[in-house]
């Protein structure tokens, strides 16, 4: 589904690298998970996949299904699949929930060549999806995101997700500033939305989003490399010894 | 004091030029009164301080800068699934066979170009009253002229609370037109009234409302100013409160190679509440676009609450001034007053001119205000933008965005949800 070869990607603005040589295939049907320290470059590779300005990719190759996307406007890798669960969800006053969402999902219907869904339909959809993630009919009529608090906003990153069923999923530190009992509901909407046709690359901080989201796949990334690949299991050693020791391993 | 020589002779020029209605009856002390007060004003000068951001030549001049009406056909007219009570004005003539029968149950209605025809006591009262008041302490003489000349306006006495808005419908036809309208709304005690008003009134422009709205009264003003880009406006409106009242005015400008909107706001009854609000699109690519909001509002009872919120958006080299003050005199005491103006410069040519001021006598009040100039908010474009939303699409998300906050200022939300598509449409013949 998603492969990234070699990726080297520098701020545009000064000369800092930033990811120094990512390799990275996330096969359909899989949950890959991303572990890593601070700053290691986890929210860039998932900014750089998903076309934010700013960075300038110096090396490497990134394809969803064959094609390169390194080249496409965020809009056109939304609509081939991509999407990003962002870290921190951006508030827009005045503008609906609900306008976002129809506008988002019907551009991207239409750049896929398909017709637009009625506005009946959106409605018993996203009624659905949303009430799965326990979001109240007011939280959908309320300007995108403007006032909604930390685990509203994941929810919300969540619903569009569901609404807008990607290829490539890609969350980033969906987990953090959640409690248990919004973590779980986050979970469950990520699982459900678990299909062979469809493929999820988790990046957390900690362990415990993997508790609830089992992972296929885990890799730690450091200083702007993948620096080990594992199963689960490397997720619980990381938990219990922390990053230092694999740092250490492999410095 | 003599005026310096250009303030003279601007203003005597002009003065030759105009010559009072003939048939005043009633109005024509005001008129004469307001003569004088222009007179010993003069007309504005660019070097006077209240107008240097904005050039007042055009507004002085003898004749007006054709404009071309533009064809809005494109559109379908604002409200049209509205009851309202229409009265329709071309080029700043009155058209009786566009407008609805001046009859409606809670209102008295007239037209000041009937002034001759029978003596109304309470316009009488009060036509060029507010405005005299407001001349003070910042001079606005094109008001004062508009007092002397004003051809026609409507009269508005409302003793009830009326749900069905009177629409003041304006059509620009002749390129060369000129109107000067005065238009009087008094609200008695507990009455109720929305005034609408949209289209451009003329070529060159210039209106006056004046608004005496008594305790427990409430007025919801809404105005579009049309799309025009060569016409030029002078507008003013000027609001008396009175105890409990409420004034709610928000206006939409689309354009206008020219515009500057006056409001002025007294309080003088306590516990009342008084919103000003604007929202200004202007794309400069083809034509000039200037934009001016001058807000003065004072602030002399207890606990009253003052907002003006306007908000700017321009593009291509537009221009924007947003002049907002808040006097808050001794005894006025708990006032709440709040002032935000804001620009979002879509290129590098546009830019905003801002001077908002607050000038504070009593001790006990909260008061705040904030002027920010911006460009389109790139997280925001990327968010959007990542969920599929095409790039300009996203940015015309983000105008009414940053727009949301002005029309949160309008009551009615059908009114308000109406306006959005107007911007929503103009946004759609700008893109790129
Ligand atoms: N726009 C930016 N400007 C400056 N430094 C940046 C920018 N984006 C990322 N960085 C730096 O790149 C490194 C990786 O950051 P990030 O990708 O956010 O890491 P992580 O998500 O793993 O915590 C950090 O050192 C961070 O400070
Ligand atoms: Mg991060």
């Amino acid at each position: 589904m998603l492969e990234i070869k070699n990726l080297h990607v520098k701020l545009e603005e000064e000369d800092k690298q930033i990811l120094k040589g990512v390799d990275l295939t996330v096969e359909a049907g899989k949950v890959h998970a991303i572990m890593g320290p601070n700053g290691s470059g986890k929210s860039t590779l998932s900014y750089v996949l998903s076309g934010r300005g700013g960075y300038e990719v110096t090396d490497g190759t990134a394809t969803l299904e064959g094609e390169d996307i390194l080249e496409m406007d965020p809009e056109e890798r939304a609509a081939a699949g991509m999407f990003l669960a962002f870290q921190y969800p951006v508030e827009i006053p005045g503008v609906g929930n609900m306008t976002f969402l129809r506008t988002a999902m019907n551009a991207q219907r239409k750049a896929r060549g398909q017709d637009e869904i009625n506005a009946a339909d959106f409605l018993k959809l996203v009624r659905a999806k949303a009430k799965e993630l326990q979001i109240d009919a007011d939280m959908l009529k309320r300007p995108v995101n403007v006032g909604f608090s930390g685990g509203e906003k994941k929810r919300n990153e969540i619903l569009q997700m569901a609404m807008l069923e990607p290829k490539m999923c890609i969350l980033d530190e969906t987990d953090s500033g959640l409690d248990v009992d919004a973590m779980k509901l986050v979970a469950q909407g990520v699982n459900a939305l678990r299909d062979e046709n469809r493929a999820f690359l988790v990046i957390t901080h900690y362990q415990r989003l993997l508790d609830h989201i089992e992972p296929d796949v885990v890799h730690i990334m450091s200083d702007g490399r993948i620096i080990k690949t594992g199963g689960p299991e490397l997720a619980l050693e990381v938990e219990r010894n922390g990053y230092a020791d694999l740092l250490a391993e492999t410095a | 004091m003599a005026l310096a020589k250009p303030k003279q002779d601007a203003t005597d020029a002009r003065l030759a030029d105009l010559s009072l209605p003939t048939d005043t009856g009633w109005s024509l002390g005001a008129r004469q009164e307001a003569v004088g007060r222009l007179k010993q004003m003069g007309l504005p000068q660019p070097r006077d301080e209240y107008w240097r951001f904005t050039s007042p030549r055009d507004f002085n001049a003898v004749a007006p800068v054709a404009a071309a009406p533009m064809d809005v056909s494109d559109e379908t007219p604002l409200y049209a699934d509205r009851d309202t009570l229409k009265i329709v004005f071309v080029d700043g003539v009155f058209n009786a066979d566009a407008s609805d029968a001046l009859a409606l149950e809670g209102v008295e209605i007239a037209r000041l170009a009937d002034a001759g025809q029978a003596d109304i006591h309470w316009a009488r009262e009060l036509y060029g009253h507010l405005e005299a008041r407001g001349q003070n302490p910042v001079e606005r003489p094109l008001t004062a002229l508009n007092t002397a000349f004003a051809s026609d306006g409507v009269l508005l006495r409302v003793t009830g609370r009326v749900s069905r808005p009177v629409q003041i419908v304006y059509d620009h036809r002749d390129a060369g037109s000129d109107a000067i309208l005065h238009h009087v709304v008094q609200l008695t005690e507990g009455a109720e009234l929305t005034l609408l008003e949209s289209g451009p009134v003329a070529a060159r422009f210039n209106t006056v409302l004046e608004a005496d709205i008594a305790d427990g009264a409430t007025l919801h003003h809404v105005r579009t100013q049309g799309r025009n880009h060569d016409r030029r406006a002078a507008t003013a409106s000027f609001a008396r409160l009175g105890a409990n009242a409420t004034f709610k005015s928000f206006t939409l400008t689309a354009n206008g190679a020219l515009t500057r909107n006056e409001h002025v706001v007294e309080f003088l009854g306590d516990d009342s509440v008084a919103h000003v609000a604007g929202a200004a699109i202007g794309d400069a690519k083809t034509d000039p676009m200037h934009h001016d909001d001058t807000v003065f509002v004072t602030h002399d009872a207890l606990r009253c609450e003052s907002r003006q919120v306007f908000k700017k958006v321009l593009k291509n080299g537009a221009v924007g001034v947003f002049q907002g003050k808040i006097l808050v005199k001794k005894d006025a005491q708990k006032t709440d007053g709040y002032q935000i103006s804001q620009s979002l410069l879509l290129d590098d040519d546009s830019q905003f001119l801002a001077k908002p001021e607050l000038e504070i006598y009593a001790d006990d009040v909260v008061c705040s205000h904030g002027s920010t100039t911006g460009a389109i908010d790139e997280d925001a474009l990327f968010y959007l933008r990542s969920r599929g939303v095409p790039k300009a699409r996203a940015e015309d998300l983000l105008v009414l965005s940053f727009l949301a906050e002005t029309l949160e200022e309008i009551d009615d939300k059908d009114i308000a949800s109406e306006i959005a598509e107007r911007l929503d449409a103009w946004l759609a013949r700008h893109a790129g």
